[in-house]
């Protein structure tokens, strides 16, 4: 039973992370219909930034508490990772607004690229470790191990969902955004600035990659370049479980994947008397993917695509 | 030249381009080798490769509609297939005229496998079940090498059997004519006549009713169904017929390689695949053809980079390894924003895109579109 | 218009190609003769801070040649190491493999991974060129009867052995969980490992699996808690073992961690923190600071290029061997280095180098490390 909780904490914790990053997916799909391939990437610069920032403190003659450095790397990676996003839908997707679907997927992968090997000139090929700045204090529950890292990740990823959702449920922005979401033309009409949506999303989705990051490297103790890859496939892969173009989807794609990849690795071996052990674990995770989808084709929370009529 | 095979003035003019065209392609390896080294004749046979697999993709992206990212699990049971029947791995070793169709067969039967599933998938929703789909095959090539050993797991599968014909064995480089022909020559014949064949089966298909039903409900599934298309099957056959040529290419892959191993079937290669396809024009065959082309030539041509610096500024600046692949990456968003509908777009694709006239305006916007 | 235009590009991106090409010089401007290695090793993706520690490696070895001044048959020699990107890609690989047979290279230093060295060594092979790996270690490289394929890293056999054997009669392991990355490094030193452990009457309670770009272990790690295990052994490198061992401490799983020379570095460190303290690792050879000359290197080495990240001294001694070899023979002909090469009988930064009938390294020692107070101390060296 304590194995079975703590793989249900490994899950939660894991899924919270999924869940922070596939919102940038999210948002963005929701509004211009792109798969932002790159928002791993920036998730990554986001991690890079804050942990040059906090090398630089720790460095430097400064004697500041742990986690006041990390708050600085933080606060320098988020207008960082919005310089960055914001940009990059400038120059890589706006002109393609109205091109093919499949144009700006392919500036996308580009971007991707170009953002993973200049983080690989500017910061070295090097994995950075992330400074033990953050106490592990460790709480045990019913057998189980859990930290307060883990436990502020949980609460985090948690309260900045809830107030993204506020955000567009109750905001003139997120009524905008809904707007814009709905058809960019009607939206245009009734006096939305289109472009100035598209910008804001692209804004607050980076601002939350750059918090993912840090999350992530704190939580592993470790950055490198190539980082966003592998994180920005899981999250999509969740945002796309979830229903894409839905908040309260993301996070639950996000949670629902973590704690599938945990159960998966956890108990794959038992189920099938050790034919397929742990490093099915991805097989298990996309499996289950095949089959939510294959049942409700637009993800658990997605809206009805009504056919083409 | 290619504006005259294009839109020849006379018949004998088609004639004479159409020979030139030949002896070009003939004789591309000894130029290439004679220009440049034996290495571009295996970048030139790579890229051959790529064309085959670029046209595969494209039935069922370019024609269908259907966006697929985990295109590159046919090419590994392609691949696997080969290695399977034609290396000291089970002690078969069947030749390549048998091995081959056998590989394409099986990578179709996995194309319907995962087509039915997904038919009433759409967009991107499909994306990530394709790339789901990739990713199961290539974990499973990597890890079943226990209980029972069928792939060798992450060692790959080594000593490929070359293609042999006549006596001929295409891995060693021997004298045929008074011509030296190294293995990459070989290969550049044997791809070159795969390559051509497909690139004829791919026009057949596009102008036969297949064909036309496919672009039917790439542009619209419910009218392409109202007017008597069986979507379900004619969805089914694309994932088909794009994993046939996948299954081809990877066994060429095989046994042009001689060794396999899972980490050449990951995610990449399909995006890189996708990309050929996007870039150059999709769903238009020359288009197609020159992404391949040119994807597989630009990551190697960028090698030089440090040749080209010392030439130009005397020295050597920045190491080229440091900056091939970021241009690679300036280059794809570069080339997609100077010309988002493709290098070469189909006639059709270049109207709709241009387009002043509202109507076809918005169509253009809902190709590949999953909403209203 | 268009397709002449494209044309036109084609053309001039060709002739800039052959132009490049043509900028390569045989003679250096005082008179010496130019001989040119390649040192290959992926330098972009996941894996290029291992790549291009490699080539610094072997860069560092040739610039050291050329500053002693090598003169072979009468004739001064200069080398020139040509590095170039795999990208762990074993198609590319082979590329890059026939690039450098057709630049006429002397010799290639090279692939890191097992997965490009094997396909890329059937071109060195053809063109009859030494080939030297510096971290290649599967089984099947050496295996395939190839007279010019050499590594100076211990193959898994060799290590596996040792820390399986290691493992059970010293650390005195009953339980034992493995664990790999599925890579072709990882997978084979394991499956070693556990032959060794299992014939030296270790019990494997626990086999589990993650891969090279993971950084959450805890689901694995939490279902090895769950079977007991006394010693958790990883094949795998620092960037997954780094985490693993503070996730291991996070979770109060009390088992040793034990690995191999892909966790054997000032990385693992780096990346584990606290946790770091008492974990096992192997690295084939002797250490550097055992080694006459090694502290050395190591100085030379960090002076230049930053920390050691894994294989760069191994790097350094195939430039080495190689060497050894023109100068025996004197001459770069490869045939002729080739005839020299298994006579090797170097002492290199990285241990004494003897070739078997293979080309694998002879009787290798295998030394043991131990994180102690956040550094790796000696513990002992095993034949």
């Amino acid at each position: 039973m304590d194995i079975f909780i703590q793989q249900l904490i490994n899950g939660l914790v894991l899924g919270s992370i999924y869940a922070l990053v596939a919102l940038g997916y999210t948002m963005v799909y929701g509004i211009l219909e792109l798969i932002n391939f790159a928002h791993g990437e920036v998730t990554m610069i986001g991690a890079m930034v804050a942990l040059a920032v906090i090398g630089a403190i720790a460095g430097s003659a400064l004697d500041l508490p742990g986690l006041l450095v990390v708050l600085a790397g933080v606060l320098v990676a988020i207008p960082a990772c919005m310089l960055l996003g914001f940009t990059i839908e400038k120059v890589a997707y706006r002109p393609l607004r109205r091109a093919p679907r499949l144009a700006p997927l392919i500036t996308a992968i580009g971007v991707s690229i170009v953002l993973q090997n200049s983080a690989m000139l500017i910061w070295g090929r090097q994995y950075v470790s992330f400074p033990p700045l953050i106490p592990q204090n460790s709480h045990e529950i019913l057998g189980a191990h859990i930290t307060d890292l883990q436990i502020f990740i949980i609460l985090l990823s948690t309260l900045i969902m809830a107030g993204l959702w506020l955000l567009v449920q109750q905001s003139t922005l997120g009524r905008a955004m809904r707007a814009t979401a709905q058809s960019k033309e009607v939206a245009a009409l009734m006096g939305v600035n289109v472009d100035r949506v598209i910008s804001a999303t692209f804004l607050i989705g980076s601002a939350l990659a750059a918090i993912a990051g840090v999350m992530v490297s704190a939580y592993y103790g470790l950055a490198h370049y190539y980082m966003g890859f592998m994180l920005g496939l899981k999250a999509f892969s969740a945002a796309v479980l979830g229903g894409i173009g839905n908040i309260a989807g993301a996070m639950l794609g996000g949670l629902l994947l973590g704690v599938i990849e945990a159960l998966g690795a956890g108990y794959i071996g038992d189920l099938t008397g050790g034919f397929l052990g742990s490093h099915y674990q991805d097989v298990f995770a996309f499996f289950v993917l095949i089959l939510v989808l294959v049942f409700r084709p637009s993800g658990l929370l997605g809206e009805r695509v009504a056919s083409r009529a | 030249m290619l504006d005259l095979l294009r839109r020849p003035r006379t018949r004998s003019q088609a004639r004479a381009a159409l020979i030139l065209l030949a002896v070009l392609l003939a004789l591309l390896p000894f130029l290439t080798e004679a220009a440049l080294g034996r290495s571009w004749v295996r970048v030139l046979d790579f890229a051959l490769l790529y064309v085959i697999l670029a046209l595969g993709l494209n039935i069922v992206v370019g024609y269908a509609g259907l966006l697929d990212l985990g295109y590159v699990a046919f090419y590994a049971l392609g691949a696997y297939l080969y290695a399977w029947l034609a290396s000291p791995h089970f002690g078969l070793h069947l030749p390549f005229w048998a091995v081959l169709p056998l590989g394409a067969a099986l990578a179709g039967v996995f194309g319907v496998l995962l087509g039915a599933p997904t038919l009433r998938l759409r967009g991107d929703y499909l994306a990530i079940v394709t790339l789901g789909f990739g990713e199961i095959i290539r974990i499973f090539m990597n890890n079943l090498n226990a209980p029972v050993n069928i792939t060798n797991g992450p060692q790959g599968i080594n000593l490929i059997d070359p293609v042999h014909v006549a006596g001929l064995s295409f891995g060693k480089t021997q004298q045929v004519l008074g011509l030296t022909l190294s293995s990459a020559h070989f290969y550049y014949y044997l791809f070159l006549a795969f390559t051509l064949a497909t690139i004829f089966i791919a026009y057949r298909l596009q102008d036969s009713r297949i064909g036309r039903a496919w672009v039917a409900i790439r542009e619209d599934e419910v009218a392409a169904a109202a007017m008597g298309i069986d979507t379900r099957n004619v969805k089914l056959l694309a994932f088909a017929m794009g994993a046939l040529f996948g299954g081809l290419a990877g066994g060429l892959f095989a046994a042009f390689q001689g060794f396999i191993s899972p980490e050449s079937f990951n995610l990449w290669e399909s995006i890189l695949i996708l990309c050929m396809i996007v870039l150059g024009g999709m769903g238009h065959i020359p288009g197609v053809i020159l992404g391949a082309l040119l994807l597989t030539v630009l990551p190697e041509a960028l090698r030089y980079l440090g040749d080209w610096q010392r030439l130009v500024l005397g020295e050597v600046l920045v190491e080229p390894t440091d900056l091939r692949m970021l241009l690679f990456g300036a280059a794809l968003v570069l080339m997609m924003i100077y010309r988002p509908e493709g290098l070469i777009p189909s006639r059709q694709r270049k109207r709709e895109f241009h387009a002043e006239d509202g109507v076809l305006e918005q169509e253009q916007a809902s190709l590949y579109d999953t909403r209203t | 218009m268009r397709s002449a235009h494209l044309v036109g590009t084609i053309l001039t991106l060709g002739l800039a190609i052959g132009l490049g090409g043509c900028g390569q010089k045989t003679e250096t401007a005082d008179g010496a003769q130019v001989v040119r290695v390649g040192s290959v090793a992926p330098l972009t993706g996941p894996q290029a801070h291992l790549g291009k520690d490699n080539e610094n490696g072997a860069r560092l070895a040739v610039e050291e040649i050329n500053a002693r001044g090598l003169t072979l048959g009468g004739r001064p020699v200069r080398l020139e190491l040509i590095g170039e990107d795999d990208q762990a890609d074993p198609k590319t690989a082979t590329i890059v493999a026939q690039k450098l047979v057709d630049s006429g290279v002397a010799a290639v230093i090279g692939h890191l991974n097992s997965g490009t060295t094997i396909p890329a060594s059937k071109y060195y092979h053809d063109a009859n060129i030494p080939q030297i790996s510096p971290s290649a270690t599967a089984i099947a490289y050496t295996a395939q009867g190839y007279r010019n394929a050499f590594r100076v890293m211990a193959n898994d056999e060799q290590q596996g052995r040792v820390l399986g054997e290691y493992a059970v009669r010293t650390m005195g392991a009953r339980r034992i969980a493995i664990i790999d990355d599925r890579t072709a490094y990882g997978q084979g030193l394991a499956d070693e490992f556990e032959k060794a452990a299992r014939a030296a009457g270790g019990e494997v309670v626990a086999r589990e699996y993650t891969h090279d770009r993971a950084t959450d272990f805890t689901a694995i790690l939490t279902s090895i808690k769950g079977k007991n295990p006394d010693l958790v052994f990883f094949g795998g490198m620092d960037p997954q073992a780094g985490p693993m061992a503070q996730q291991m401490k996070r979770l109060g799983l009390a088992a040793r961690l034990l690995g191999g020379d892909g966790m054997q570095n000032l990385n693992f460190i780096k990346l584990a923190g606290d946790a770091a303290e008492g974990v096992t690792a192997s690295s084939p050879g002797l250490p550097l600071e055992a080694m006459p000359g090694g502290p050395d290197f190591k100085r030379r080495f960090e002076a230049k290029y930053g920390p050691i990240q894994v294989y760069a001294p191994y790097a350094y001694d195939a430039v080495m061997v190689l060497v050894e070899a023109m100068r025996r023979a004197d001459s770069h002909e490869p045939a002729k280095v080739l005839a020299e090469l298994p006579k090797t009988d170097l002492q290199g930064v990285t241990g004494h180098i003897r070739f078997d009938a293979k080309g694998d390294t002879e009787g290798g020692a295998v030394t043991l490390y131990q994180v102690k107070n956040g550094a790796w101390a000696m513990l002992e060296t095993v034949k």
